[in-house]
């Protein structure tokens, strides 16, 4: 079978799209397939990065347990696993130990940085906006020096540079 | 407000104002928020599906920003409803996908749209025209806040709000912009770009085309991450990146004009008379088509037709739109038939 592109290398890859909520196949080589491929939605692959966790798994404190049940909704860390989703909200609480380097791995970060729920973001994108936000900010603020003062204790000294930044820039700005 | 009054009227997103509306679409941002306690959409029980959308549901219909808002429960719409909210970015696949459950909020412009339980008990997305997610902020913002007073979110001091999945714990926001990038990809600067951007902490991936390659030109650029930083600062990291994309673009334009100024208007007129005399065209083709005669607007060489009508076609054309223009089920050839009418009839004189 020749590929649909250009017509003159055989096709080796066979992909499926839908055009028009129609299925339709493509068969293509090897240099259209890149090309094409070059352009296709990069979709975050939890499988693998979970995978890649278990390769490091001998670490000290990465034991993971995976009968580990969430008292709540009664999942377990090999259900997450197989789903790619938890529970509900108390299974970060149960899993926290083999989440949290999940998490790093995928954000670069364990530390939230962001608002506070029932709460306007603490620092608006226009500057008029922040004085109605004042209370808000100070919450913010209290909430970063607590973090601050918890990063240095675990020794995590990147985290807790950034968030001295961060307190200096709240402070700066009342 | 009906779903069938929402065929009449232009979405936010597509009525191309605001700024940097040339090569900006639109801006997007979305939320996602859960009840405390209450397990997620995919491991909830019917009775908890249930209660997680009457708790959603009385927050969201008691609050000021829903006023004159349609309220619609999937279960109750039929395919063809599903596909057009879907075509107009009102919900996502995985909300009509399994419909038990679930249902959609959309205010009266089509800014706001709040989906319940889908991967998280409640999406919350605001869309503007243009480049303006500063403006998407602030509304999305208050919006949030005022469910936030009214739901006990799950919500952790360390690691922020919490999701389904751990891609979007944190913010879990996902900002996101929508560009018309036809130089660039003319001029084979765009997978290039695409990396670099990647490599930048963003996603890009193409608009159209449903997953795989992306049509049309449009790409969309968003945020990857949801922890580690403010709200703030990841708008602040998109706009930023945003505003070279479009300088590069601008760019790239200009060298087209400048140096393959025949082969390039050739192009677009070419373009513009398929689209005025097709009698038979695919989705496909018609949003590259139309992709082309967008620049030939902005570059001011086609100058009788308006902007708002042309992106319109963008989703007239998708097969659940033509359906209900029609007001009946179509066959895949029936519906390249409708498309072309209904685009011969828009630009056509
Ligand atoms: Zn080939
Ligand atoms: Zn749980």
């Amino acid at each position: 079978m020749l590929c649909d592109i250009c017509g003159k290398k055989q096709a080796t890859v066979h992909l499926t799209e839908i055009i028009d909520d129609q299925m339709t196949e493509l068969h293509l080589c090897e240099p259209c397939a890149k090309e094409k491929g070059a352009q296709m939605e990069k979709h975050f692959d939890l499988s693998d990065l979970l995978a890649g966790l278990a390769d490091m798994g001998s670490a000290p404190g990465l034991q993971v347990d995976e009968k580990v049940k969430c008292p709540n909704c009664g999942m377990n860390y090999q259900d997450f696993k197989a789903i790619g989703q938890l529970g509900c909200s108390e299974c970060y609480k149960a899993f926290k130990k083999n989440l949290i380097p999940l998490l790093k791995r995928i954000h670069g970060s364990i530390q939230y940085f962001g608002k506070m729920p029932a709460v306007s973001a603490a620092r608006s994108l226009k500057p008029g906006a922040a004085k109605s936000k004042a209370a808000s900010a100070l919450q913010q603020l209290e909430d970063y020096k607590a973090r601050l003062h918890k990063a240095i204790q675990e020794e995590e000294f990147e985290q807790a540079a950034r968030l001295r930044d961060k307190i200096k820039e709240l402070e700066s700005k009342k | 407000m009906k779903l069938d009054d929402l065929i009449n009227q232009t979405s936010e997103w597509l009525r191309g104002t605001g700024p940097q509306s040339d090569i900006v679409i639109s801006s997007r941002i979305r939320l996602a928020r859960n009840i405390s306690k209450l397990p997620f959409s995919h491991r909830a029980l019917k009775a908890q599906s249930q209660q997680a959308l009457k708790i959603c549901r009385n927050a969201i219909e008691s609050s000021d920003f829903m006023k004159g808002s349609i309220f619609m429960k999937i279960d109750e719409l039929n395919s063809i409803d599903k596909q057009f909210l879907l075509e107009r970015h009102l919900v996502s696949k995985e909300l009509i996908a399994k419909s038990d459950s679930k249902a959609v909020v959309i205010s009266e412009k089509e800014i706001i749209s709040i989906m319940i339980n889908e991967e998280d008990h409640l999406r919350i997305q605001v869309v503007q025209s243009g480049f303006n997610l500063s403006q998407a902020w602030q509304i999305i913002d208050k919006i949030d806040a005022e469910l936030g007073s009214k739901i006990d979110f799950a919500f952790s001091h360390d690691l922020g709000f919490l999701t389904a999945c751990p891609t979007n714990t944190g913010t879990g926001m996902r900002a996101s912009v929508m560009l018309h990038l036809p130089a660039l990809v003319i001029t084979k600067q765009i997978n290039r770009l695409l990396q670099t951007i990647s490599k930048l902490g963003l996603t890009a991936r193409g608009f159209y085309g449903e997953g795989t390659q992306a049509s049309g030109n449009f790409f969309q650029i968003s945020n990857q991450t949801t922890l580690g930083h403010t709200e703030f600062d990841v708008i602040d990291n998109i706009e930023r990146m945003v505003r070279q994309i479009v300088t590069h673009e601008q760019n790239a334009r200009k060298i087209l004009n400048a140096q393959h100024k025949i082969e390039f208007q050739d192009r677009i007129y070419r373009a513009l008379g398929t689209l005025k005399s097709a009698h038979i065209i695919t989705s496909n083709e018609t949003i590259e088509l139309l992709s082309m005669v967008r620049l030939g607007m902005d570059m001011g060489f086609v100058k009788n037709i308006i902007m708002s009508k042309l992106n319109q076609l963008f989703i007239f054309t998708q097969p659940a739109h033509l359906q209900k223009l029609e007001g009946k089920a179509l066959s895949p050839t029936e519906r390249d038939v409708k498309r072309a009418e209904v685009i011969r009839e828009a630009i056509g004189k």
